[in-house]
């Protein structure tokens, strides 16, 4: 439906289309979402804990987790609020190093990722592993601000963002694949931004 | 549970049957839609809009109107200058035009009456869009929920739903408002002149007959953040906080 008197005027470059899922707009800046207050965790206080079900597997302080080795990733992020970011440029221990560290392999197909806020958000194993995730502890090459999740938030970002995790304190393998905080709330179960998986039911 | 989510719907035309200027900057729109439209207070729409060339523009937009207030829906949209599709709203649209909206969006953001209180609203600006939801929903469903809504607005013209809302404060059933103004003197006698700081939060919920079992925040990026961070300071429990970002 063509709505009366609305023009392309904002249509990005053509050249910039291919990497604009359906139904986004390419943004600036870097706006904020969360479903409650911002966390003020301190490194002294953070901890990260793996585990299999209700069982620790592993856990690791602040310290212990950035002696893991580092990796770059610079990927383009999309919100469920329909903007786009180009190019955010993070630092991070990618999922595969720290199984590695671990000395596991995945234990089962289905993940829920953990914050210090109580909230949660799932993601098939098989999208945190093969270099596909990292839990980002810099961003812009400077410590990740309280807001945008620091000090450590997942990043998966071929899903939609709310799937990366702010505030994160554990990854937890799951039977089976068990809706997080924002899923169990109307948001898609997998969140593919090029399906435009936003909401409970599409398709 | 109260969390469930709504089912969702497609996209579906509405059609906009009448617009009221809210204040210098927000005009409310009341959207007729073609499909049944069932939602809670508190949550938001998706609208979106499309050039000839097939270019979509969509935003975000909560509702204002209260769940129980039949067919139309009301949007209540702040112009922001250099924006796009707010400018559309207030310069373009028209009664009788029609436009694409999707949802009731949102299963986290929302309260009904059944949910009780004591309720903490904290609204800045277009923030207090879909507080104004709940407040139009206790009023109408005779909900003896106490709730305070405390509403920052930069001056006394820019208080969206001004007169509204200090009737519904009059009628004294439970419902207090509090005003503060950033940049003019306040008018009533228990306003404020500033932004909004923990003291005034423990002020607000001393007229409150216990300590809020819920509070919502709703605004700006920025004013979410400062008024969370007042509402802890306060004493208010960070998971009885829920919060409503506009992304600016
Ligand atoms: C859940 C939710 C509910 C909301 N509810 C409401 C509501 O009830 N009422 C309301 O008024 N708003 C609401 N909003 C905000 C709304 O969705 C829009 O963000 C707002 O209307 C601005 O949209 P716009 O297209 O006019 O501006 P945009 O075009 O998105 O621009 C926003 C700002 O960014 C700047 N900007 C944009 N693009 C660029 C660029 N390329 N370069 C530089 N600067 C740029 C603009 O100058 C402008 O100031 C809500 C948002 C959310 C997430």
């Amino acid at each position: 439906m063509v709505t009366r008197g609305f023009s392309s005027g904002r249509k990005p470059p053509t050249d910039t289309d291919a990497r604009i899922p359906p139904g986004q707009y390419l943004e600036q800046g870097f706006p904020v979402l969360s479903a409650g207050p911002t966390p003020h965790v301190r490194t002294e206080d953070w901890s990260f804990t793996l585990k299999h079900g209700p069982r620790p597997i592993k856990k690791w302080n602040w310290a212990e987790f950035n002696a893991l080795p580092l990796t770059k990733m610079t990927r383009d992020i999309h919100c469920v609020t329909a903007w786009t970011k180009f190019d955010t440029a993070w630092q991070g221990v990618l999922v595969d190093d720290i199984l590695a560290d671990a000395g596991i392999e995945p234990p089962t197909a289905f993940t829920l990722a953990l914050g210090f806020d109580g909230y949660s958000t799932n993601v098939p194993t098989k999208d945190l592993t093969g270099g596909k995730a990292m839990v980002a502890l810099l961003y812009e090459g400077k410590p990740i601000t309280p807001d945008h999740g620091g000090p450590a938030r997942l990043l998966v970002p071929h899903l939609y963002f709310w799937k990366s995790a702010k505030w994160l304190n554990g990854l937890q393998f799951t039977e089976r694949d068990e809706p997080g905080f924002w899923e169990l709330r109307g948001y898609h179960i997998y969140g593919d931004p090029w399906r435009e998986q936003r909401y409970t039911n599409d398709p | 549970m109260s969390d469930a989510p709504a089912a969702q719907s497609p996209w579906q035309t509405v059609t906009i049957t009448r617009i009221q200027k809210r204040t210098p900057r927000v005009t409310s729109f009341f959207l007729q839609p073609s499909r049944p439209f069932a939602y809670r207070a508190g949550q938001h729409v998706d609208v979106r809009l499309t050039a000839p060339d097939g270019y979509q523009a969509r935003r975000s937009y909560s509702i204002a109107s209260a769940p129980e207030t039949g067919e139309t829906i009301e949007l209540a949209i702040e112009k922001l200058e250099d924006g796009e599709v707010s400018p559309f709203f207030h310069e373009i649209a028209a009664v009788g035009d029609d436009v694409e909206l999707r949802g009731p969006l949102g299963g986290h953001f929302v309260w009904s009456d059944g949910d009780g209180g004591p309720l903490l609203l904290v609204g800045g600006g277009s923030g207090v869009v879909p507080l104004m939801s709940m407040v139009r929903h206790r009023a109408i469903r005779g909900s003896l929920v106490a709730a305070a809504l405390v509403f920052s607005a930069r001056v006394w013209d820019e208080v969206i739903f001004r007169d509204e809302l200090i009737d519904l404060a009059e009628r004294r059933d439970g419902f207090d408002l509090v005003l503060t103004l950033t940049r003019e003197p306040a008018r009533r006698p228990a306003d404020y002149a500033r932004r909004i700081d923990a003291a005034m939060m423990v002020q607000a919920m001393t007229r409150l007959p216990a300590p809020p079992k819920l509070a919502f925040v709703c605004g700006s990026n920025a004013f979410v953040t400062a008024a969370a961070e007042a509402l802890i300071d306060a004493g208010v429990p960070a998971a009885l906080i829920r919060t409503e970002r506009y992304g600016v």
